[in-house]
């Protein structure tokens, strides 16, 4: 693999082969010391054009794990509409000789563009409502731990799909690892179709005997469009005790924050023993470590 | 004596292919078709001849966007692509919405002395759709039609207002049919492609929903008013707003419509590379879309094709597909693209082709058609057969980007003239 833009045009190989190395790396992150020279001698950029420190701070750490030398640059998406644009950005990394692009933005196919302007690989950090595939990498990494695999297991991912850069990934990447993936969530917040997904809007629909549920954010701008009503959502689509009965005994849930508590799941369900939210970011780094070391590894320079 | 002879060339119009002729032009005119002497020969070559194109809907930025373009590069865009006459949008900054701006804007292009500009002006103060422009001081300025394109007009008594107003003085009232509530902030097409790649949709029902409603607009002006109403409905991209135009066209509305290139030759699959250079509005919609638009152009539900022409700068289209401004720069390839991809590869008929540039657009200002006999006005276009890739960095026009460069072309414009005048020379 060049890039990892989306998991479109994957085979499930390629993506076990990525599972293995990161269980490599998860190794490495419980030696004392927390480091390789794998990646000596090259140079990761984190290029956010959207803040998401969360993320940042994952790969940074991947890079560093890996012994990579990191510059970040972080811009305002408004100071992208006067002065310099995407392109001018990316190519003044590249003169300075960066071997690796993290990409972040809130619109979607801005690492694609990014392929057609730098020689260096493109790993997409996130892209508006496009994709987020290491945050699928690590759902379905934290998955296969707690669940030992996903061939027939059924996933319910639920809330704001239609918005969702995470959904839309794990989408792609659970199906393509066995698993039957539903998406619930209001009628306004659901795409017409997602490939691979079963779409409904009756929550009951999705979470029954799930195998594991996979909250998502709702975001105010939605409720302030107008295409949700709070009260409404809460009273229907969060994730409660009580309808988390009709799911399997014990599955867990994943949530890929941040998260609000007690709107799109219960606040103590939060802090349950079946949720895996702090599993997710710990196994972030492992991931993003395996996901650098694929891109750059053998890659032509 | 005649100034330019061009012999042995086939003739084709909105009458017809006509045969050969050796056409000899003079005094603005052709003086005839069957020789004579001239100052020039030009061998016709296999080449052939049509009457000067006609754009009904281009974006030339000035005044306050020179940066994107300016009168001079698209005046030069049009002669090059085969225009003999131009409809400028009066979305500028400031717009054009007073009989000065009209009257300033047609003495500047006739000084440059390429195609003839028809500078439309607003069908709204400020394009604000609140308050109507003076119709009839604008007809007297020059303007063509009135139209707040670049904006939809959300005020349908004021568009009914705008339609009785324009009817009293015989200008057509152009419409951007878009419901913008209902598209929202969508940057393509709506549906599964859509949804697949994260990118807020505008529904196709955006566009028919306006068109039924400006549709019923008109119908109300053809009620009241005591001169007749003309709705012209703007680059049309769906099957459905199409079938409703069709409908009306049969119920005797006077209502016209136009396509654009890119919504002839394009789909929303080309958004799968996330290139802003073919973010359009209207989107780019579905490969039935497309089939309906090109049968409403045989069926005559269409009655232009007209460019959008919708210059940027390069930066603008590097930015990212939410930000990226709309718009495609098409003047210099329309007609060789529409002639490789709609005559040469499908069969569409020839004549009816260059109607759709010719008289078809005429019809829609009023103009009396043009065709190629003797004593009519020698504006004229000579076309090439021979293939050529289109190449954007060769673009009169300052957008020097296509969604179609490197597509290999016939139908390439050498020569254009403009009352007997050369505007645009590419012989070889
Ligand atoms: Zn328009």
């Amino acid at each position: 693999m060049k890039h990892l833009l989306d998991f479109q045009g994957w085979t499930r190989a390629e993506v076990e082969s990525l599972l293995d190395t990161a269980r490599v790396m998860a190794e490495v992150l419980e030696r004392p010391v927390k480091k390789v020279p794998a990646l000596q001698g090259f140079t990761v950029a984190t290029v956010f054009f959207e803040p998401s420190t969360r993320t940042r701070l994952s790969f940074e750490l991947a890079a560093r794990r890996m012994s990579a030398d990191v510059v970040s640059f972080a811009a305002a998406t408004s100071s992208l509409q006067k002065g310099e644009s995407y392109k001018d950005t990316l190519l003044t990394l590249e003169a300075m000789g960066v071997d690796a692009y993290v990409i972040r933005a809130d619109a979607a196919g801005v690492p694609h563009q990014a392929t057609r302007w730098v020689r260096g690989a493109v790993i997409n950090g996130g892209d508006g409502r496009r994709a987020h595939p290491t945050q699928a990498l690590l759902d379905a990494y934290t998955l296969l731990e707690a669940l030992g695999g996903l061939e027939g297991k059924k996933i319910a991912i639920v809330g704001d799909i239609l918005h969702s850069r995470v959904a839309r990934s794990n989408a792609e990447l659970l199906p393509l690892l066995g698993a039957e993936v539903w998406g619930a969530g209001p009628p306004a917040l659901l795409p017409q179709s997602l490939p691979g997904v079963r779409l409904t809007p009756r929550l009951d629909e999705a979470l029954a005997e799930a195998d594991a549920v996979m909250v998502l954010r709702l975001q105010k701008e939605r409720m302030e469009a107008g295409l949700v009503n709070l009260e409404d959502y809460i009273a229907h689509y969060q994730v409660t005790e009580a309808r988390l009965k009709k799911a399997k005994p014990e599955a867990p849930l994943l949530h890929p924050g941040p998260m609000n508590r007690d709107v799109e799941l219960e606040g103590t369900l939060a802090d349950s023993a079946r949720s895996l939210v702090n599993r997710q970011v710990h196994n972030g780094v492992a991931v993003r470590m395996a996901v650098l070391y694929h891109l750059l590894v053998g890659r032509e320079r | 004596m005649g100034d330019i002879l061009i012999k042995n060339v086939m003739l084709v119009d909105a009458l017809g292919e006509r045969g050969l002729a050796d056409v000899l032009i003079g005094e603005g005119r052709i003086l005839s078709l069957e020789g004579g002497e001239a100052q020039r020969v030009i061998e016709g070559k296999g080449r052939f001849l049509a009457p000067g194109f006609l754009d009904l809907h281009a974006h030339l930025r000035e005044p306050g966007q020179e940066v994107k373009e300016d009168l001079a590069t698209g005046l030069r865009a049009a002669v090059r692509g085969g225009y003999t006459d131009l409809v400028s949008m009066p979305n500028t900054n400031p717009p054009v919405d007073t009989p000065e701006a009209v009257r300033a804007l047609r003495k500047k292009a006739q000084a440059l002395g390429l195609a003839r500009l028809h500078p439309a002006a607003a069908l709204t103060q400020g394009q604000e759709g609140k308050t109507l422009t003076e119709a009839g001081l604008l007809k007297e300025a020059g303007a063509p039609l009135l139209t707040d394109d670049g904006h939809t007009n959300e005020d349908a008594g004021v568009l009914a207002a705008g339609l009785l107003g324009a009817a009293a003085f015989g200008l057509p009232v152009a419409v951007h049919a878009e419901d913008a509530s209902l598209r929202r902030g969508g940057v393509m097409n709506d549906g599964p492609l859509a949804d697949l790649l994260g990118l807020p949709g505008n529904p196709p029902e955006a566009e028919a929903a306006r068109v039924a409603r400006d549709l019923e607009v008109l119908r109300y002006a053809l009620r009241r008013a005591q001169a007749r109403p003309h709705l012209h409905v703007q680059h049309l991209s769906t099957k459905r707003a199409l079938e409703l135009v069709r409908e009306a066209k049969r119920a005797g509305l006077p209502v016209t419509a136009e396509a654009t290139p890119h919504h002839l030759t394009l789909t929303e699959e080309a958004l799968r590379s996330f290139d802003p250079l073919f973010k359009v509005a209207p989107p780019l919609r579905t490969g039935e879309d497309v089939e309906a638009l090109i049968e409403g152009l045989l069926d005559g539900t269409l009655d232009a094709i007209a460019t959008d022409h919708a210059p940027h700068t390069q930066a603008e289209k590097e930015m990212d597909l939410l930000r990226a401004p709309f718009g495609i720069p098409s003047l210099e390839v329309a007609f060789p693209l529409l002639y490789t991809e709609l005559y040469r590869k499908r069969g569409f008929p020839l004549k009816r082709l260059v109607e759709l540039f010719t008289d078809g657009p005429r019809k829609v200002l009023g103009l009396p058609p043009l065709h190629l006999e003797v004593g009519a006005e020698a504006s004229l276009v000579l076309l090439d057969p021979k293939e050529h890739p289109v190449d954007p960095k060769a673009f009169a026009s300052k957008a020097r980007f296509s969604p179609w460069a490197g597509w290999i072309l016939e139908g390439w414009p050498v020569l254009t003239l403009v009352e007997g005048r050369i505007v645009h020379e590419a012989l070889e």
